[in-house]
């Protein structure tokens, strides 16, 4: 029997540290080890988005990748969106342009939409669409998800520019 | 859904990495993104007993011009080839290649490296280095080998490294500037494997005969498909529509697709026939430039 690893991931900013098996799946430790459990786990086989996080700074599915892995990396998860009780722009946007209906990829189309606007703060439509290829909704058709990342990035440019 | 226990091993150079796949042999599997070994792993159609993973050994990852070479290092991710600037200008199949394979969450861990020793002719960049005329360094215990591309691609899933070889770099010759390429893929949805996949790589004599020309086939077949009539036939001709129709018309014959959920083979031979034109047509476009 193989054995255990230690591994230390920052997870929005905080150090998580656990012996993990190797096989221990990245979206499991951020669930059950450190009991984040907004990100979801959907087709469990990297087609739909569901369980998207970043690494490092880059949108990856992390249903698709060891906890081993991820030793020393920093992620980043639905629940690192909100400053000091205050929405973020993001999630502000899908709240007021109606960008979800169950909610169930809304966390991973969250996080590719965070990725996108850090990359590139003015996107248009088909660099937004290109952006959350990825990420599968069953509800909403993506306009409004398109629109939501839309008033994200307005709110977040006039902001950094008043 | 989670895989079977495993031994992981992190080495953090590349010597130790190949000494750890010796002494393991083939129990072992080289991780690079895994973007297509977990998913395996998971519905237990790969049961390593040990990975290695290489993601941590320094001067892996690169693009660079050096010795009449693009050099490509094995553990460059997808998303590095997509937004290249040296890519784009010069090699712009391999953007097109990399700009539909799979999503953007995948590309940025999967590598270019792991899409060509995963051995599968589902995969996109087998047919653009097969167009390319790409070389494969294999880095073993005794050292660097280098395979070229059409003895690569042995049968579904196998490839020409050997149990203790790791994949490190990928070679294309640089050519004169008249020369271009495309990659056209048809899929169902993003995402998806290729129902049918043409990469055509062209170079050009000065009053545009064909000096070479290139073409890979994706998922039609066991193996990716080296259109090698289709090329012969080619060379040193010029391009006019007849010769297009015959190229394509040839490179369809050399297809051996299978009936599957993503068409019936006619459809598939079809598609080959009608995308190796189009990419004959963007390619020649990209060499006139």
């Amino acid at each position: 029997m193989p054995g255990t690893h230690q591994v230390s991931i920052r997870i929005n900013g905080v150090e998580v540290k656990a012996d993990v098996e190797p096989r221990l799946l990245l979206v499991h430790f951020i669930r059950e080890t450190a009991g984040l459990t907004g990100t979801h786990i959907g087709c469990d086989t990297s087609s739909c988005g569901a369980c998207t996080v970043l690494l490092n700074g880059r949108p990856i599915k992390s249903c698709t990748a060891f906890a081993v892995q991820a030793d020393g990396a920093e992620v980043s998860t639905v629940e690192g969106l909100n400053r000091d009780g205050q929405m973020h722009p993001i999630q502000e946007g899908f709240h007021q342009e109606h960008g979800l209906q169950c909610g169930f990829c809304t966390p991973g189309m969250m996080m590719s939409a965070r990725a996108l606007l850090d990359k590139n703060p003015k996107p248009d439509e088909q660099e937004i669409r290109w952006a959350i290829a990825g990420n599968l909704c069953r509800c909403t058709g993506y306009q409004n998800i398109v629109n939501a990342i839309q008033y994200a990035s307005k709110k977040m440019t006039e902001g950094a520019a008043a | 859904m989670v895989p079977a226990s495993f031994e992981y091993l992190r080495p953090s150079t590349l010597s130790e990495a190949v000494s750890l796949l010796s002494e393991k042999g083939d129990e072992a599997k080289i991780i690079s993104g895994g973007q297509s070994l977990i998913p395996m792993m998971k519905f237990r159609l790969s049961r390593p007993a040990c990975l290695i993973d290489i993601n941590r050994i320094p001067n892996l990852e690169y693009i660079k011009e050096e010795d009449g070479y693009l050099k490509i290092g094995g553990l460059t991710r997808e998303a590095e080839l997509e937004s290249s600037h040296l890519v784009r200008s010069k090699f712009p199949i391999l953007h097109d290649t990399s700009f539909v394979i799979a999503d953007a969450q995948v590309r940025n861990l999967a590598t270019v490296g792991g899409n060509l020793a995963h051995g599968d002719p589902a995969n996109d960049h087998p047919a653009t280095m097969l167009a390319l005329n790409a070389e494969i360094v294999a880095t073993g215990p005794q050292g660097e080998r280098v395979i070229p591309i059409h003895e690569f691609f042995v049968s579904i899933f196998t490839t020409a490294l050997r149990p203790d070889e790791i994949l490190t770099e990928i070679r294309i010759p640089s050519r004169n500037s008249r020369n271009g390429g495309a990659y056209l893929k048809v899929e169902r949805k993003v995402g998806d494997y290729a129902t049918a996949g043409v990469a055509v790589q062209l170079s050009l004599q000065d009053r545009d005969q064909i000096e070479r020309a290139g073409i890979g086939l994706t998922n039609v077949g066991p193996t990716p498909i080296k259109a090698n009539r289709a090329e012969a036939f080619l060379q040193g001709k010029m391009l006019d529509d007849e010769n297009m129709d015959q190229a394509a018309r040839l490179a369809s014959e050399e297809a051996q697709p299978n009936s599957d959920l993503r068409g019936p083979a006619e459809y598939k031979t079809a598609l080959v026939k009608e995308l190796t034109r189009r990419a004959l047509r963007r390619a020649l476009e990209r060499a006139r430039q």
